[in-house]
């Protein structure tokens, strides 16, 4: 493949993870179980949008057809989206959410670490900046794996059942195809075979903390990265894409 | 310092300290009523900034471009900060945040009736920013001087975001204005929707308002509402008219004499009906914050369990 079309999709998957990510997230707002919770998860939400964008903007720049930063966002077809099934999960209930992040957060930190070295010079600062905010994150989001687990019987439970749950979207993370292969040959991209390790590492030593057993199922669901969605998406996207939709070709 | 002081005494010099201007902190003596009064003001002033963050809050997964939705969950968010300052001001006259939450819950406290009004299309978020929050600027401005100190300071901060949401509320009116017709009709019917209930913001009229007199006393309270409402017609009619929206009001007029715009009575009754809990939203509105409680009431356990055993580890 043409080495800018396989950035152009690469650069959607990044972007894709972020934006459905950050659409989960902010459906909390307004509802949190404390107002600096709502405040923080928020925030949170800020930055995933935030990241989205600056990846879709890119990716539209790259000229590999006329769609926009805002049109990749909205107006895609719902197989067309690339992000993992992980992020794209219910909100459920705030352990599902916690739970959901976490195991995100737990990726993306050594991810944006490793592409912040990227040859690519814009990837390299997209990943920089955002590398900041995935700190954060991860520090949050840790912090919660452990009151929730280490907290009462019933937070306990509660969280258990949600990594549980969730388990099943974790192994699609690590997953790598032609796109992957051609870019980290050109230096542009992250093996995410290198930085699993640290994936594993951090969870296991939350985990560990909070009391948290780790799953033993083995049974994984992917598809994601091909646009192969679960059945919430199609909601997300119903939502997400709702003006866009009703009215076309307009500006807001 | 003299402990004997008869409460004549200390009212007189609580009141001379207000007309020199100086603030009254929250060690200071107080007579009991200025704080009661003052606890009631502030913490429906922080209801209304979290009940708020609920109708807006309802077009973030709906938002239509990218940069929109980032813009509407920052201004969300500042409004769960606004809440917080004002919480953290009550906390200083001695009110629990969470027994004055679970009055707004029970129904005994009240916030502002306008959040009690549906959001039903995108113009919303912008006509909220240029007339709610406009409204809001207007009433609070003059909060800034207000004789309580944190109560005072509270408000310098929020103003300063409050009038960064209008010029982006405004904005966001001004482009569908400009937009294709569809979009300016969303305009036009947004603002109908939302002009009256905005004025209502300023509460009843001066003859009918209970507490306005002794509230201006004590300079909790600066202007009547009368006048407040009026500023803010004559400010915001000019507004519209620059973006070709016409105001839903057929009594609408410039007054040469009074240099001021006259306009339309006010329905009251609807006023008092969604002040009473019939407005459209008024049970869903409460109903989500009091789900937002309990749903999380396991998580505020969770997390202070979580603190205790670590205290517990620490101590040994
Ligand atoms: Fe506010
Ligand atoms: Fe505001």
């Amino acid at each position: 493949m043409e080495e800018k079309k396989a950035l152009f999709e690469y650069l959607l998957r990044l972007g894709d993870d972020s934006l459905i990510l950050g659409q989960r997230l902010s459906e909390w707002c307004g509802h949190g179980p404390i107002l600096e919770e709502d405040i923080a998860m928020t925030n949170i939400a800020l930055d995933l949008i935030g990241q989205a964008t600056n990846l879709f903007e890119y990716a539209s720049s790259l000229g590999v057809d006329k769609r926009s930063a805002d049109e990749l966002a909205f107006v895609r077809y719902e197989k067309d989206y690339r992000n993992l099934l992980l992020v794209e999960q219910e909100n459920t209930d705030f352990g599902y959410t916690l739970a959901r992040q976490f195991l995100f957060d737990a990726f993306r930190k050594p991810f944006f670490e490793a592409l912040s070295q990227s040859s690519d010079q814009q990837l390299a600062a997209i990943a920089e900046k955002s590398l900041k905010e995935t700190k954060y994150h991860l520090q949050h989001s840790s912090e919660w794996m452990i009151r929730l687990g280490d907290g009462t019987d019933e937070s306990h439970e509660r969280i258990q059942q949600a990594v549980n749950q969730l388990w099943a979207y974790t192994e699609e993370i690590f997953e790598q195809d032609q796109i992957d292969q051609q870019l980290i040959q050109a230096g542009i991209a992250v093996d995410l075979s290198v930085i699993r390790a640290s994936w594993t590492k951090q969870v296991q030593a939350v985990f560990s903390e909070a009391g948290i057993d780790l799953p033993q199922n083995t049974w994984q669901q992917k598809g994601g990265r091909q646009g192969k969605h679960t059945e919430h998406m199609g909601y997300l996207l119903a939502e997400m894409q709702f003006m866009q939709r009703a009215y076309p070709q307009m500006e807001w | 310092m003299s402990q004997e002081l008869s409460i004549e005494e200390l009212e007189k010099r609580f009141q001379e300290k207000i007309d020199a201007e100086i603030k009254i902190e929250p060690n200071d003596w107080m007579p009991d009523d200025y704080r009661k009064t003052l606890i009631r003001q502030i913490s429906q002033h922080a209801h209304s900034e979290i009940v708020g963050m609920l109708p807006e809050g309802n077009w973030i997964t709906r938002a239509p471009s990218l940069r929109r939705k980032a813009v509407l969950l920052a201004k969300v968010q500042d409004e769960a900060g606004h809440g917080l300052y004002l919480y953290s001001a009550a906390e200083t006259l001695g009110a629990d945040r969470e027994e004055t939450i679970d009055d707004l819950h029970s129904g005994k406290a009240k916030y502002s009736s306008i959040f009690n009004y549906p959001t039903l299309s995108w113009a919303d978020m912008g006509t909220i920013g240029w007339l709610v929050d406009g409204a809001a600027i207007m009433n609070q401005v003059p909060l800034c001087r207000c004789s309580y100190g944190p109560y005072a300071r509270a408000m310098v901060r929020v103003c300063k975001e409050e009038s960064f949401h209008q010029r982006q509320g405004f904005e966001i009116v001004t482009k569908l204005a400009q937009g294709t017709p569809e979009q300016k009709e969303m305009a036009q019917d947004s603002l109908n929707r939302w002009w009256w209930p905005s004025l209502m913001m300023f509460g009843p009229s001066d003859a009918d308002s209970q507490h306005t007199a002794q509230s201006m006393k004590w300079k909790i309270k600066r202007n009547t509402n009368d006048d407040l409402r009026q500023q803010f017609v004559d400010i915001t009619v000019p507004q519209a008219e620059l973006i070709g929206l016409t105001i839903p009001d057929p009594d609408l007029k410039w007054n040469e004499e009074r240099q001021s715009y006259d306009f339309g009575e006010i329905n009251w009754d609807e006023f008092n009906q969604v002040i009473r809990g019939n407005g459209p939203c008024n049970k869903k509105r409460i109903e989500d914050r009091r789900n937002a409680k309990e749903n999380g009431k396991w998580v505020r356990e969770a997390a202070l369990a979580h603190a205790e055993k670590r205290k517990m580890k620490k101590a040994v």
